[in-house]
C-alpha cells in the first residue's frame, strides 16, 4: 500500500519528465503530415482527418466493442503466457538440467515465425479466439520464460551464503534476497511479453477472425479507408504507450531505485 | 562456558585434500585469528566453523549462543538502503520492524556513518563505507560469537585503524569472542590473544602463537616490534615462502 502511494506520488514528477517525449512525438507527427502533402490523401491521410476519423470512432458504440474484444483476447493470452512463463521459467532455473533441456525448445520457440503459428492454429483451433490467444500465447510465452530462467540462474551466491550466515528464515530469504533479484529480469521480460502480445493479437485477427480491432483492420484494408487504418493503428500504438509509459514504467523506476 | 572446539578436523573437495588435522579451542571474550597465505584454505575453515559448510570428518563443537559472519566484501543486499541492510539480522531473530531500525540507526552511528547516508542504496557508498555497515550489521544481532573473514583487506590503513579500534572496543565491552582469518601479519597482532599459522597443501596449523598484552595497550611500536620479531620465525618464512623472494 505504502509502495503504491509512493509510485503515485512521484508520477507527476514522472509525467513533468515526459515534454521531451511529446516534443518528438509531435514532430514525428509534422513529418506525418509533409509526407500527406507530398503523397496525397489516399496513400496517406492527414494526422487532422486521421484524429478527425479517430475521434467519430470512439464514438461509436461498435468501434468499443471490437477494442473489448481484443483486449480480452490479449489480456487471455498474455495472462497465461505471464503465468506459465514466470513459473516455469523459475522451476527451470533452479534445476541446472531443466535450464539446460529448455534451451533448443526455447530456440525453437523463439525462432518459429508467428505467422506459422497462426496458419498451425487456425488448422488446429479453427477460426475464433483460442487460434488468437493460442498464437499469443506461443509468441510471449518464451520471452518470459527465458526472463525468469536468466533471474534464477543468475542468483548470487555469495548473498545465499550471507543470507545462511544470518539464519535468514525460508520467506525472509525469498522476499529479501531472491525475489529482488529475479525481479529486475522478470519485469522487463513482462514488457516485451506484453509488446509482443499486442502486436501478434493484431495479426492473428487479421487473419484468423471475423472480430476485433485486427479484423476492422482488414475490412479497412479491403474497402481502400485509409484514414480508418491508420486511426486502428493509432488506438493500438496509444494504448500501447499509455500501459507502457503510464503504468509500467513508474512501477519499475520505483523497483529499481538501487539499480540505476 | 561458551566455547569453540575444534578437534582432528579434515577437509576434501573431490580428491583434493584442502584441510589435514586441525585442532583449536576459541575460548569467551578471545580474539583467535587464523594467518596463512591466500589459497591455503583459510576460508574453508571459517566456513566449516560458521556452520556454512558440513564437517565431514573430525569435529566442530560450537556452545556459543549466536553467531555472526562479516565478510570481506561486505555482501550487502543491493537492494536495501543502509539501515535496512543492518537492520536484517534483527528481523531475522524475529524482532520488530520499528525495534530493529531504531537498533540499527544507533549502531551506523557508532561506526561512523552519518544519518544523511542512512537511506542510500550500497551501490552509493564507498567501500570503507560499505564495509562499516556489514560490520553494524554483523554485531547489532549482538553475536557471542563473531566470524570475520579478512574484513579489512580491502581498506586504506587509516579506515582499517579505525574500524578495528571499533571492534576491540566493541568486543571488549559485550564479551564477544571472534574468529578472525587474514593474511595480514600486523593486523593478526594488533588483534589477537592467538594466531594460528596455517601452511598450505594441504592447510594444517604449524604454529601458534600467544600474545598476552591487552588489545588497548597494543600500540603501534608493539605492532612493529612484534611484526618484525614474527617475520624472522623459521616457520612464517616458510609458510608465506619469503625466502625464494629475496631480491638478488
Amino acid at each position: 500500500m505504502k509502495f503504491i502511494l509512493k509510485i503515485l506520488k512521484n508520477l507527476p514528477a514522472y509525467l513533468w519528465s515526459g515534454w521531451g517525449a511529446i516534443a518528438s512525438i509531435l514532430l514525428f507527427i509534422a513529418f506525418w503530415d509533409i509526407g500527406n502533402q507530398i503523397y496525397g490523401n489516399l496513400v496517406l491521410p492527414s494526422p487532422l482527418e486521421t484524429f478527425k476519423t479517430l475521434y467519430a470512432m470512439l464514438h461509436s458504440q461498435d468501434v468499443w466493442e471490437q477494442i473489448d474484444i481484443t483486449l480480452y483476447r490479449a489480456s487471455v493470452g498474455f495472462g497465461l503466457s505471464l503465468l506459465f512463463g514466470s513459473v516455469l521459467g523459475l522451476i527451470a532455473g533452479f534445476f541446472a538440467t531443466a535450464s539446460m533441456m529448455s534451451r533448443p525448445v526455447v530456440t525453437i520457440l523463439v525462432g518459429m515465425p508467428p505467422i506459422a503459428w497462426i496458419v498451425l492454429a487456425m488448422i488446429w483451433f479453427g477460426m475464433g479466439d483460442e487460434t488468437v490467444i493460442f498464437t499469443i500465447l506461443v509468441a510471449s510465452f518464451p520471452i518470459i520464460f527465458v526472463g525468469a530462467l536468466q533471474g534464477t540462474r543468475t542468483l548470487d551466491g555469495d548473498l545465499k551464503e550471507m543470507a545462511d550466515s544470518f539464519h535468514l528464515p525460508w520467506h525472509m530469504k525469498f522476499i529479501d534476497v531472491y525475489f529482488p533479484h529475479i525481479f529486475s529480469y522478470i519485469f522487463p521480460a513482462w514488457v516485451s511479453g506484453l509488446g509482443m502480445a499486442w502486436k501478434i493479437v493484431i495479426m492473428a485477427e487479421l487473419l484468423a477472425t471475423s472480430d476485433g480491432l485486427g479484423a476492422s483492420l482488414a475490412v479497412a484494408r479491403s474497402q481502400l479507408d485509409t484514414p480508418t487504418a491508420l486511426a486502428l493503428v493509432v488506438i493500438m500504438i496509444g494504448s500501447l504507450m499509455f500501459i507502457e509509459y503510464i503504468i509500467l514504467e513508474p512501477i519499475k523506476r520505483e523497483v529499481e531505485l538501487w539499480r540505476s | 562456558m561458551e566455547k569453540l572446539e575444534v578437534k582432528n578436523l579434515n577437509h576434501h573437495f573431490g580428491f583434493t585434500e584442502i584441510l589435514r588435522d586441525i585442532n583449536f579451542t576459541l575460548s569467551k571474550g578471545k580474539i583467535l585469528s587464523i594467518v596463512g597465505p591466500s589459497g591455503g584454505g583459510k576460508t574453508t575453515l571459517l566456513h566449516l566453523c560458521s556452520g556454512l559448510l558440513d564437517v565431514e570428518e573430525g569435529s566442530i563443537t560450537n556452545t556459543f549462543d549466536s553467531s555472526s559472519f562479516a565478510f570481506q566484501e561486505g555482501r550487502l543486499l543491493p537492494w536495501k538502503n543502509v539501515i535496512d541492510n543492518i537492520a536484517l539480522g534483527l528481523l531475522a531473530k524475529g524482532k520488530n520492524k520499528s525495534i530493529s531500525t531504531q537498533k540499527a540507526k544507533e549502531i551506523a552511528l557508532k561506526f561512523g556513518l552519518e544519518e544523511e547516508d542512512f537511506l542510500k542504496f550500497p551501490k552509493d557508498l564507498s567501500g570503507g563505507m560499505k564495509q562499516r555497515v556489514s560490520f553494524a550489521r554483523a554485531l547489532v544481532v549482538k553475536p557471542s560469537l563473531l566470524f570475520l573473514d579478512e574484513p579489512f583487506s580491502a581498506l586504506d590503513i587509516g579506515l582499517k585503524k579505525e574500524l578495528q579500534t571499533h571492534l576491540i572496543e566493541i568486543s571488549k565491552e559485550e564479551n564477544i569472542s571472534i574468529l578472525f582469518i587474514t593474511h595480514d601479519i600486523m593486523e593478526a597482532i594488533r588483534l589477537s590473544d592467538e594466531i594460528l599459522l596455517l601452511k598450505a597443501d594441504p592447510g594444517h596449523i604449524a604454529k601458534k602463537f600467544s600474545y598476552a598484552l591487552t588489545q588497548e595497550k597494543r600500540d603501534d611500536r608493539f605492532v612493529y616490534e612484534e611484526s618484525a620479531k614474527i617475520l624472522q620465525d623459521k616457520d612464517i618464512i616458510e609458510t608465506f615462502e619469503l625466502n625464494t623472494l629475496e631480491l638478488k
